[in-house]
């Protein structure tokens, strides 16, 4: 088992957020996305018609908001490594004692507290909303997809997770940025087949099934991790070529 | 006493990338305290030979010891622990600060309470008054220095500078220079790569020179003494009328050749002895000598003697 020294993890989520904050174009990114992605679900419910069904017509604009833990983290994460290598920061990095899966574990971190932050800002100011302006009859109908507002809380994480994860697997072995993150964008959607199959009621949600796909999400993020941290080989992220020993 | 254990010691280390050879067969030791000038031209295997003592890539064959450990992957984390490098580019994060630049690094060696150490580095680096700059903001020579102090922050066994001064103005070039000088004052150990061979020569105890396989090692002044006799060199105002029969019958001048006129080089065992005796024939013709002294080869001589031969039996 691999000593993990949490000084140097927690440098590189320091240096990593701090960068962030310096940075006007990912400031911008983060502050606007999530935004809109709060304007469609809070039109949607709040020009409900009179007719609408509560199960099937408020489970879908509660469903979109978690691209939101999908798009945010997916172009951070698939720059990370790439990134530093562009930038010619990654060989001072690789010749210091940090071990590979401090440097996985806090880039990634460092990619999913802002994550956090925003999504679940984003939920509770889209559920603050329907509660103190939607018509009674309306915020019952929400309030009441229970099974749903639980998979928004329980998949958030874990499909925040599955993003960061593809990104970076992504962006140890990519040789340029924008593929990365086009890339890395692309990788981290079919998680989201589950949401749809939810969202169009294909799959039933229950409490018992979201916990269930939670699980299994877990479970294949924390893999995904491991497989990551296996790609990160210092030869290869320095000359291009794969180590050889003898 | 028995000699303290070397700082780096090298075994035909070999590192192939496919058919290429990057470096062959390199053996060298590194004593504590030494600045170690590790010389050769673009492509000779400088850099790699340095990522791989610093555990950044694997040899293909050979062993060395870095610091007193055994250089293997299961050994990496230990071994950048104890050392320290530099890359050619200092690969600073641009929108930190000096000191936000340093503190990650700190982190990165797991020191905690880093404060005094970042302080310490950057007063050795003369940058104590720019340690709120941006780094994005500073010059490249600036830049360098702050790469520099990142080296110092872990009080490293043995430091690995490559090409410290490579795209610097002769300025920044000089302060690297001065850096250089003072911690080798200090007596920390220094592996520094460069194909600036007056800075070899000016900071290096010893040098290697490399072209894939290691050609030389040693002090600049047994290189050059090891590749070129002693000469004397002799200036006349006008030419000499005869120079073959006066030089020739000299005992201590093993021959001699013009370069131009008025200008001889002599071959010779010792100068000390061969200068008076040559003084005296010269006198003796009526030369008008304008000059006469030892003939002193640069480490460039060396290098480019070496480097040539190594081009020349390429064509063959």
């Amino acid at each position: 088992m691999t000593h993990l020294d949490a000084t140097r993890v927690r440098a590189v989520i320091r240096r990593e957020l701090r960068d962030y904050r310096r940075t006007r174009s990912i400031v911008v990114t983060m502050a606007v996305l999530p935004i809109i992605f709060l304007i469609q679900p809070t039109l949607t419910i709040f020009l409900a018609p009179p007719s609408a069904a509560g199960d099937t017509y408020y489970r879908l604009p509660l469903l979109i908001l978690l691209l939101v833990p999908v798009i945010l983290p997916s172009t951070l994460a698939a720059y990370s490594v790439v990134g530093e290598r562009e930038q010619g920061t990654l060989e001072p990095l690789l010749t210091t004692p940090l071990r590979r899966e401090e440097f996985i574990l806090g880039k990634a971190a460092a990619v999913m507290l802002p994550t956090l932050v925003l999504s679940y800002t984003v939920f509770g100011l889209l559920l603050g909303v329907v509660r103190l302006f939607a018509k009674p009859v309306t915020a019952s109908h929400v309030f009441h997809q229970g099974p749903v507002l639980l998979a928004l809380f329980l998949f958030t994480p874990l499909l925040a997770g599955w993003a960061i994860v593809v990104g970076m697997a992504v962006s140890v072995r990519a040789s340029e940025v924008r593929v990365a993150q086009q890339l890395g964008t692309l990788a981290s959607f079919p998680p989201l087949g589950v949401v749809v199959l939810f969202g169009s009621g294909v799959i039933h949600p229950t409490l018992p099934v979201a916990v269930l796909l939670a699980t299994g999400l877990l479970a294949a993020d924390v893999r995904a991790l491991r497989i990551v941290s296996r790609m990160f080989d210092r030869e290869r992220l320095v000359t291009g070529a794969k180590a050889v020993r003898s | 006493m028995p000699d303290p254990e070397p700082a780096l010691v090298v075994n035909e280390l070999t590192k192939r990338f496919g058919e290429r050879t990057a470096f062959s067969g390199v053996s060298f030791q590194v004593a504590y305290g030494e600045v170690f000038g590790f010389l050769g031209p673009n492509g000779a295997g400088k850099t790699t030979t340095v990522r791989t003592l610093g555990t950044l890539i694997a040899p293909t064959s050979g062993s060395a010891t870095v610091a007193g450990i055994p250089l293997s992957p299961e050994n990496g984390v230990e071994i950048r622990q104890r050392i320290a490098i530099m890359p050619e580019a200092p690969g600073l994060y641009l929108r930190l600060t000096v000191t936000e630049n340093l503190e990650y690094f700190a982190g990165l060696y797991g020191l905690r309470q880093a404060g005094s150490r970042i302080k310490d580095a950057l007063d050795a680096v003369n940058l104590g008054d720019r340690a709120g700059d941006l780094c994005g903001g500073l010059s490249k020579g600036l830049r360098h220095r702050v790469g520099l102090a990142r080296t110092l922050l872990s009080d490293p066994a043995v430091m690995f500078l490559d090409e410290p001064t490579s795209g610097l103005d002769p300025v920044a070039a000089r302060e690297v220079h001065d850096l250089i000088s003072g911690l080798r004052q200090k007596g920390v150990t220094i592996f520094l790569t460069t194909h600036r061979l007056e800075e070899a020569e000016k900071l290096c105890d010893r040098v290697a020179i490399l072209n894939t396989t290691l050609r030389v090692v040693g002090r600049p002044v047994e290189l050059r003494e090891q590749l070129f006799k002693s000469a004397l060199v002799v200036k006349t105002l006008v030419p000499l009328g005869d120079p073959d029969q006066l030089f020739t019958r000299i005992p201590s001048v093993e021959g001699w050749r013009s370069d131009d006129p008025g200008s001889y080089v002599l071959s010779v065992s010792d100068p000390t002895v061969a200068a008076p005796e040559v003084t005296r024939g010269l006198v003796s013709v009526g030369a008008e000598v304008l000059a006469i002294g030892e003939a002193h080869h640069s480490l460039e001589d060396v290098y480019l003697e070496l480097i040539d031969e190594d081009v020349e039996a390429r064509k063959r």
